[in-house]
């Protein structure tokens, strides 16, 4: 019964859309969309939680549980993309990278800047105009544990309240009407090194947060806090004993290689989880229908292999849990023992794919270590992991056992000097998130094409400094020195079907709508409007600093369709003009100044808002 | 034939005077003295103030004359991970090192200062971490990547891969005399 009701709700949504495409064609009338075609049976859908009622408000920065970004929107498409203008525009104030997405809820958009970490409420009947601004007042101190910058990922709205974290490391929820401060709770602790940068999410009644600091060698956890009160209702390590991880009975990984007993403990040398990393700074996915949600965990600590033999169980892992409990479901360790900085903290697509003449729900993982997983979210079975990207440290994953194969060669120690490692450390895509389209069935995933050299040395772990123990050196990888990419990926027959070569890394996120648009930003300013069918850029407007943002699609308080982005360089990629740093020393900003020395050509720093629309 | 003679004299001085000339270099100062660290309560991190000039901070950091001890400067930046923030000179975290823009002072007693006490802006305190020997060898090396010590004291080669130019080869460039902005000054606040 259940299931023909979503069936139901699937061909209800495709109609939709193809019927909304279709209105906006020229020529000719367009024939009746039949859900029985091949074309039809072979494309992806979006989970079932993609499938909301397009209302037009972008209310979390992946605007969906299945952090699609997929916008039903349609008034903007390809052929009318050409005449965006700028509608209004707002300064942030702020310096350093803007990597967040703005909210929309009903007609006030809500802006999170970097550190300090203000929130502006603006008025968008009357564009521009600050309703009221939140400071949080962040200790200023925790500059100095961040490892990449100052970025804060943006804020989620639900139950009437905004919810962010800041910098030092605290949790805040403000009435989104008035700007009070509702509650505000600490989750880590800066002399640590802990900082929070990600974005939340929150899940039926509950904000789900994660920490920063995998370069500081703190220990990983994601926890939920009630959204009413900020009361922590379950906190979940990444590494040490089962307890901590919240691993029970209910514990059912789909690889050998990932079972066990407090294999959190005994994957790593004596006490190293403790300061081992596996943080939670990327993004959350939720499925309603299995109540899990989904995350990926960061890098292990410190960044030379050779200070921590064995797999560092849980770090650069896929692992989804109850979403009312925490209790650990599943599990996948993308990357045991990781050797180069490969976070898991990528996005989870939820999507639902034909495989094998089946149609199967699954996550489509763009990952740090440069393959697209399809992974099957009920079970945790990788079902394909096709390289996007030039890789030349790892040989293919093995779907048996789940094993991804190293090169050899490639492979870094103490005191010894590996070169040409593709990708490089913030891996073939860092943390900027990708777009799902139902409509094309494709994935839009903007990333990095680098390299890098590796030397591992002693780290020393001081609390609340860097424990790294590497010198790392990158630079373009294969071509005309193009350090990005934006490729739209086919997920069923895993392959790329279109690809953009760009000068700098796309390290902006992207959106997709149902005008068959993509859009996202590069770092030497251009905002870009993108055919999503042909990757034929349809427009682009140069702003004020490059772009590292989110952007998002949304219908105005007047019906018009409007995208929305924030210009400010920054990030680990702009660390480079955002803190000033010294282009003679490769190494700087854990080795990323090396490929980024002439992006103070290209771009200066300055947080603005800017929003477009149709005449 | 005497002519050789006197050749062979000539080299061997050269040679011998050479050779000392590198041991003095390679020299370890166990009696060189650093400033006296009370000095540094009084350190002023900016030359402005009400009423006429002051002679501005000037501190002789004797260690600057000695490579063994910006060596030994240079091992404690990395073991202590100054070099996690700073990098090799170029910044990340922190501010760059190999630059003129000198936020909380260029002068060998205002960079005591500045990693005994730590400055606001995210900065530590490495007070009871580091003795205070240690923190002038540090201050020396700190210098050294902007070029601010003598080639012949300033390290010349890294083991490790290499990275930006060595220290010996910085161009010395005088410090800003405004210094710099702390990043966070250029904020709403």
């Amino acid at each position: 019964m259940r299931m023909s009701w979503r069936v139901l709700l699937c061909f209800c949504v495709g109609f939709a859309f193809a019927a909304c495409s279709n209105a906006n064609k020229d020529g000719g009338p367009a024939a009746a969309p039949q859900p029985k075609s091949p074309q039809a049976t072979r494309l992806p859908t979006g989970a079932q939680s993609a499938g909301e009622q397009e209302d037009g408000q972008w209310l979390m920065p992946a605007k969906n549980y299945a952090s699609t970004r997929f916008s039903g929107l349609n008034e903007i498409n390809a052929e009318n993309a050409k005449a965006l203008k700028v509608a209004w525009t707002f300064s942030t104030g702020v310096n350093r990278g803007h990597e967040a997405a703005p909210l929309v809820v009903g007609d006030t958009m809500y802006v999170v800047t970097p550190y300090p970490n203000i929130l502006y409420a603006l008025d968008l009947k009357n564009p521009g105009s600050v309703k009221w601004k939140y400071e949080p007042d962040p200790a200023a101190a925790a500059q100095g544990v961040a490892c990449c910058d100052l970025v804060n990922r943006g804020a989620a709205f639900a139950d009437g309240k905004i919810f962010y974290n800041t910098l030092d490391a605290h949790t805040v929820a403000v009435d989104a009407a008035t700007g009070k401060e509702v509650w505000k709770t600490q989750v880590g602790d800066i002399n640590k090194g802990e900082t929070v940068t990600m974005a939340p999410i929150v899940v039926k009644g509950k904000v789900l947060v994660g920490n920063s600091g995998g370069e500081f060698g703190v220990r990983g956890w994601i926890q939920a806090l009630g959204a009413a009160d900020g009361k922590v209702v379950w906190k979940a390590y990444n590494a040490g004993p089962d307890s901590d991880v919240l691993i029970g009975p209910d514990f059912k990984p789909f690889y050998a290689k990932d079972q066990g007993k407090d294999l959190g403990v005994s994957t790593w040398p004596p006490d190293a989880w403790k300061i081992g990393g596996g943080t939670v700074w990327g993004w959350i996915s939720y499925d309603p229908d299995l109540n899990l949600i989904y995350y990926g965990s960061g890098n292990p600590g410190p960044w030379n292999p050779d200070a921590r033999p064995g797999d560092n169980k849980w770090t650069c892992s896929v692992i989804a849990r109850d979403a009312d409990t925490g209790a650990a479901k599943w599990a996948y360790q993308v990357g045991p023992h990781d050797l180069y900085d490969w976070d898991g903290i990528n996005e989870s697509l939820l999507v639902e794919i034909p495989f094998n003449g089946q149609q199967r729900k699954v996550l489509v993982r763009p990952e740090r270590d440069g393959y697209v997983y399809v992974i099957d979210r009920a079970t945790g079975e990788v079902l394909s992991a096709e390289p996007f990207a030039h890789l030349t440290a790892t040989k293919g994953v093995d779907l048996k056992t789940g094993e991804l194969a190293h090169v050899e060669e490639k492979k870094p120690g103490t005191g010894k000097v590996v070169r040409d490692i593709c990708p490089a450390a913030p891996g073939a895509k860092d943390w900027e998130p990708s777009a799902f389209s139902p409509q094309t069935g494709l994935v839009y995933i903007p990333h990095q094409n680098l390299c890098m050299d590796f030397e591992g040395v002693e780290a020393n772990y001081i609390a609340g400094t860097p424990y790294v123990g590497a010198n790392v050196k990158m630079y373009a990888g294969p071509g005309d020195g193009h350090r990005g990419e934006f490729t739209a990926w086919d997920p069923v027959a895993q392959r790329a079907v279109w690809k953009i070569n760009e000068r700098f890394p796309v390290w902006s996120g992207a959106v997709v709508t149902a005008g068959d648009v993509v859009f996202y930003g590069t770092m030497d300013g251009y905002f870009k409007a993108v055919n999503a069918r042909t990757g034929e850029v349809v427009w682009q407007f140069k702003v004020g600093s490059g772009i590292i943002g989110q952007p998002v699609v949304y219908k105005g308080p007047d019906g018009k369709e409007y995208v929305a982005i924030l210009s400010g360089v920054g990030g680990w990629s702009g660390a480079i003009v955002a803190g000033g740093l010294d282009p003679r020393d490769p190494t700087a900003a854990l080795g990323y100044v090396g490929a980024m020395g002439d992006l103070p050509d290209y771009s200066t720093k300055g947080g603005m808002l800017y929003v477009f629309s149709l005449p | 034939m005497r002519l050789a003679r006197r050749l062979a004299i000539v080299f061997w001085a050269a040679a011998a005077a050479l050779t000392s000339a590198s041991c003095m270099r390679e020299e370890r100062g166990f009696r060189v003295s650093p400033p006296p660290s009370g000095r540094v309560q009084t350190v002023r991190l900016t030359d402005f103030q009400p009423g006429p000039a002051q002679p501005p901070e000037v501190t002789q950091n004797a260690y600057e004359e000695n490579a063994y001890a910006v060596s030994e400067g240079k091992r404690l930046y990395e073991q202590m991970n100054c070099v996690g923030c700073h990098f090799h000179g170029g910044g990340g975290i922190g501010p760059a090192l190999m630059d003129a823009h000198w936020i909380y002072g260029s002068d060998p007693s205002q960079i005591f200062s500045t990693i005994v006490q730590g400055r606001p802006n995210g900065m530590p305190s490495f007070r009871n971490k580091l003795n205070d020997d240690e923190v002038w060898k540090i201050a020396a090396y700190v210098r050294s990547l902007s070029g601010q010590v003598a080639k012949d004291v300033a390290p010349s080669r890294s083991d490790d891969m290499s990275g930006p130019p060595p220290e010996s080869a910085t161009e010395k460039k005088p410090p800003v005399k405004s210094g710099g902005i702390p990043k966070s000054a250029e904020m709403p606040k």
